[in-house]
C-alpha cells in the first residue's frame, strides 16, 4: 500500500462501539439487536471491556471479586432501550469471573451473562469469564489429538489415620512400563484439579511436549470435612506420609527419593502441602502451592478468615515466626486479583530465608481453577522438568 | 575414520549425502534415541535404498533392563547419583553465571571489568572442567566395577551388535535423546567398532563428541543455562556440536553467546542447522563455511586457512 493510498483510508474510530450506539439518534430497538448480532460480549477494545446485559429490569449490577475493584458495579441503562452497559479497564492479560445481578423491585436474581458463552466451573457453581486483551487460554490445556493419554486408575486407600477410606485417583503417564522409574506428584483436591482445571490433558500436554518429566501422579480428594483435613490436620499429614506414600511406592515403580515427590495444592490445599511437609520434613522434595491460604496475623487476632481459618492463622504465624526448610523447592502461584496474594508474597521471603529455592509467579487473574491450570506449566516444568533439553531430533 | 555430520533432517538431506560418499554394501543404523519410536524406521530404509541394519540398541537396552536385574537396579542407582551430580553442578552454575553476567553489566573502568569478566567466565570454565569430569569418573568407575562385558546378557548384545557392525561399511546415527543414545551406545560398546564411515545428526552428532552440551533458551521456563552433560563416543574431539541452535538458542543475543563460546573454547561452538553438512575427521577438523559462534558471540562462517 503507498503513503497515499493509506492517507485515503478512513480513520479507524478511537470511540468504544458502546459510545458509537449512544451517538445513534433515533436509536430503534433493531439497532441493538444488529450491535449484539455483531459483537461478542463483553467487548473487548484495547484495555477496556463492554459488559452489556439486555432486559427490563431496575437496576443491573456486575458482581466480582477482584480485588481493587468495588465488589457490586452498577450498569447504565441506554437511553431510551432495555440495553445496559459498563465499561472497565482490564490490565492486558486479565481475565477476571463475574456473575450479573439483576434487580426488579425489591427482587434481586444473580445470573451468569446470558450475551457471553464463556463460563468457568467450580465446585460452588459456574460463572461468567471476561478475557481481557491478551489473555489467552492455554493451547497446552486443550485437548491434543497428538498427545498420547495417560491412564487414569481408581484407588481406594484405607485410611487408619483418617479412620476411613480414601479415594486417590492415579494417573499413570502414556508409556508406562513397570521397568521405568517415575517422580510422584500428589495432589490435593485431585479430583476438582481433574474436572475443572483439566488436569489430565495438562499433564498429557505437558510430557508430551518435554516439558514436563513422565510422572505419575495421585490425585487425593478430601475423604471428609476439607476444611478441617486441609487446615494443618495431623491425620492428614500421617495419611499421605505414612499411609499413602509407602503404599504407592511399594506398588508403582516410583524413584523413592524426596527430590522425586512432590506435594501440591491449591487454597486450603496448598495449606495442607506444605503442612504435610512442615510435619514431615526431608520427606519431600518440592511443593508446588497455588493461591495459598496462608493468613496470619502479624499482631492481634483479627485475621478475618473466619473460624475454619483459626488452625490455619495457628499455624502460619508459627511458621512465620520460626521458618523451617520443609522442602528443597517450592513454587508458589497466585492471583494478583485475589484476596491472598498480599499472604503469598509474604510468605515468599519466609521460605526463601529457610533457605528453600523458591520460584514465585503471579498472574493478573482470581483465585479460580482455570488460574490454577494456567500456571501448571510453569509450575510442573520447574519442579519435574522434562526431557526437552536432552533431545535434539 | 571419515564422519560426516548433518544438520536435522526434517528436511531429508541423508540420501544425496549417501549416494555422495559412494558407499556400498550394507548400511548400519542407530535410532536409540528415539527410544520407544526406535523401530519406526521405514523412511530411513528406504533412504537407504532398503540395505540398512538397524541395531536396535534401544531394544537391547530394554532387554537388559527386563532379564539383568542386578545390572538394571545398579544403573538406576548410577542415574540417581548422576542425577543429583548434575543438580549439584547446575546449582553452582547457575551461581557462576549469575556472575558473570553481573559483571558484564557493572559500570566503571573497562579494562577492570574485562579482567574481572574473563576471570568469572574461567571460573565458569573449571566448573564446566570440573563436572565433566566427575561424571566421567563415576561412570568409569560403574563400568570397572560390573564389567558389562562379562554379564552374559550384555555380552550375548554386544557380540550381536559387533557382528551388525563388522560387516557394515557405514553406520548412520539418527537424533533424539542424547542421553538415552549415549547411554546405549557406551553400554553395547559401539565406539570401537565403528566402520570407516560415520553419519550423524542431531543428538547422534553430539554423541560422537567428547563434550555433550545441553542447551535451550526456549523452555517452559525461558532461557536456561547451557550445561555440560559428559562425554559422548569421543570419536570427534575440541567440537561443541549444537543442532537446531537458532531455533533452541537466543543466537542474536550477541553478549549471551560470547559467554557460550568463551565457556568452552578453544573447542569449536559449531551450528548444524537443517541441510548442513560437515564433513570432518577424528580431530574436529571443519572446513571453510562451517558456522561457528565466534568469540564475539556472532555466528559467523568459517573461512578457508
Amino acid at each position: 500500500m503507498t503513503a497515499v493510498q493509506a492517507a485515503r483510508r478512513p480513520a479507524v474510530s478511537r470511540k468504544l462501539a458502546i459510545t458509537r450506539l449512544r451517538e445513534r439518534r433515533p436509536l430503534e430497538p433493531a439497532m441493538v439487536d444488529r450491535f449484539l448480532d455483531r459483537h461478542e460480549v463483553p467487548i473487548v477494545e484495547g484495555a477496556r471491556c463492554t459488559f452489556l446485559y439486555r432486559g427490563d429490569a431496575d437496576a443491573v449490577q456486575l458482581i466480582n471479586r477482584v480485588v481493587g475493584l468495588p465488589e457490586h458495579i452498577p450498569l447504565r441503562r441506554l437511553h431510551g432501550t432495555d440495553l445496559w452497559y459498563l465499561v472497565l479497564e482490564l490490565p492486558e492479560g486479565s481475565r477476571i469471573e463475574y456473575s450479573l445481578e439483576v434487580a426488579h423491585g425489591d427482587q434481586r436474581e444473580r445470573i451468569n451473562d446470558p450475551l457471553n458463552p464463556r463460563l468457568a466451573h467450580s465446585p460452588v457453581g459456574s460463572s461468567s469469564v471476561c478475557y481481557a486483551r491478551g489473555y489467552q487460554v492455554p493451547q497446552w490445556s486443550k485437548p491434543d489429538p497428538d498427545a498420547r493419554p495417560g491412564t487414569l486408575v481408581d484407588l481406594t486407600v484405607p485410611s487408619r489415620a483418617l479412620r476411613r477410606d480414601c479415594q486417590v485417583t492415579m494417573y499413570l503417564p502414556a508409556r508406562y512400563r513397570r521397568t521405568g522409574r517415575y517422580p510422584l506428584l500428589i495432589v490435593h483436591d485431585g479430583a476438582d484439579y481433574l474436572r475443572y482445571a483439566a488436569a489430565k490433558t495438562v499433564l498429557d500436554n505437558l510430557i508430551h511436549s518435554l516439558d514436563v518429566a513422565e510422572t505419575v501422579v495421585a490425585f487425593s480428594s478430601p475423604a471428609g470435612d476439607r476444611l478441617v483435613e486441609y487446615a494443618n490436620s495431623a491425620a492428614h499429614a500421617r495419611f499421605l506420609t505414612a499411609e499413602l506414600l509407602p503404599r504407592l511406592e511399594s506398588e508403582l515403580p516410583l524413584v523413592g527419593t524426596p527430590a522425586a515427590r512432590c506435594l501440591m495444592g491449591a487454597s486450603f490445599g496448598a495449606v495442607a502441602s506444605l503442612s504435610a511437609a512442615y510435619r514431615h520434613p526431608g520427606v519431600y522434595g518440592s511443593l508446588l502451592l497455588q493461591s495459598g491460604s496462608f493468613v496470619f496475623t502479624d499482631i492481634g487476632n483479627d485475621h478475618g478468615g473466619g473460624p475454619a481459618f483459626e488452625p490455619v492463622v495457628r499455624f502460619v504465624n508459627r511458621y512465620r515466626a520460626a521458618p523451617r526448610r520443609v522442602a528443597d523447592r517450592v513454587f508458589v502461584s497466585c492471583g494478583v486479583y485475589e484476596p491472598l496474594i498480599i499472604r503469598n508474597r509474604s510468605m515468599v521471603p519466609v521460605f526463601e530465608a529457610a533457605g528453600m529455592a523458591v520460584r514465585y509467579v503471579e498472574a493478573r487473574d482470581g483465585h479460580s481453577w482455570e488460574n490454577w491450570r494456567d500456571r501448571m506449566r510453569e509450575g510442573l516444568s520447574w519442579i519435574f522438568p522434562g526431557p526437552g533439553k536432552f533431545v535434539y531430533e | 575414520m571419515r564422519v560426516t555430520l548433518l544438520g536435522p533432517q526434517r528436511r531429508p538431506t541423508l540420501d544425496g549425502v549417501v549416494a555422495s560418499l559412494g558407499l556400498d554394501g550394507p548400511i548400519a543404523t542407530i535410532t536409540a534415541g528415539w527410544q520407544e519410536r526406535e523401530p519406526d524406521d521405514a523412511e530411513l530404509s528406504e533412504r537407504l535404498g532398503s540395505r540398512d541394519l538397524n541395531l536396535a540398541l534401544y531394544r537391547r537396552w530394554l532387554d537388559v533392563q527386563e532379564n539383568d536385574p542386578e545390572f538394571a537396579a545398579a544403573q538406576r542407582q548410577l542415574d540417581g547419583v548422576l542425577d543429583q551430580t548434575a543438580d549439584l553442578y547446575l546449582l553452582r552454575l547457575d551461581h557462576a553465571l549469575q556472575a558473570v553476567y553481573a559483571v558484564a553489566r557493572r559500570g566503571g573502568s573497562e579494562r577492570l571489568r574485562a579482567e574481572a569478566l574473563a576471570e568469572s567466565i574461567t571460573a565458569v570454565s573449571e566448573l564446566d572442567a570440573a563436572h565433566l569430569h566427575r561424571v566421567n569418573g563415576i561412570r568409569g568407575e560403574f563400568y570397572a566395577r560390573w564389567q558389562p562385558h562379562s554379564r552374559p546378557v550384555i555380552a550375548e548384545h554386544r557380540d550381536s551388535v559387533a557382528d551388525v557392525l563388522g560387516a557394515a561399511t557405514a553406520v548412520v546415527i539418527a537424533g533424539g535423546h542424547v542421553g538415552v543414545l549415549t547411554d546405549a551406545l557406551h553400554l553395547f560398546n559401539v565406539a570401537p567398532l565403528l566402520p570407516g564411515t560415520v553419519i550423524a545428526w542431531s543428538a547422534g552428532a553430539m554423541a560422537l563428541t567428547d563434550l555433550i552440551v545441553l542447551f535451550g533458551d526456549r523452555s517452559a521456563q525461558g532461557p536456561g543455562h547451557a550445561e555440560v552433560y559428559g562425554a559422548g563416543l569421543s570419536v570427534l574431539s575440541g567440537l561443541v556440536l549444537l543442532p537446531h541452535a537458532r531455533a533452541r538458542l537466543l543466537i542474536d543475543d550477541a553478549p549471551r553467546m560470547s559467554v557460550f563460546a568463551a565457556r568452552f573454547a578453544p573447542a569449536r561452538c559449531v551450528l548444524l542447522e537443517s541441510g548442513a553438512r560437515l564433513d570432518t575427521d577424528s580431530a574436529g577438523a571443519c572446513p571453510p563455511g562451517t558456522l561457528i559462534l565466534a568469540g564475539d558471540g556472532r555466528v559467523t562462517a568459517l573461512e578457508a586457512a
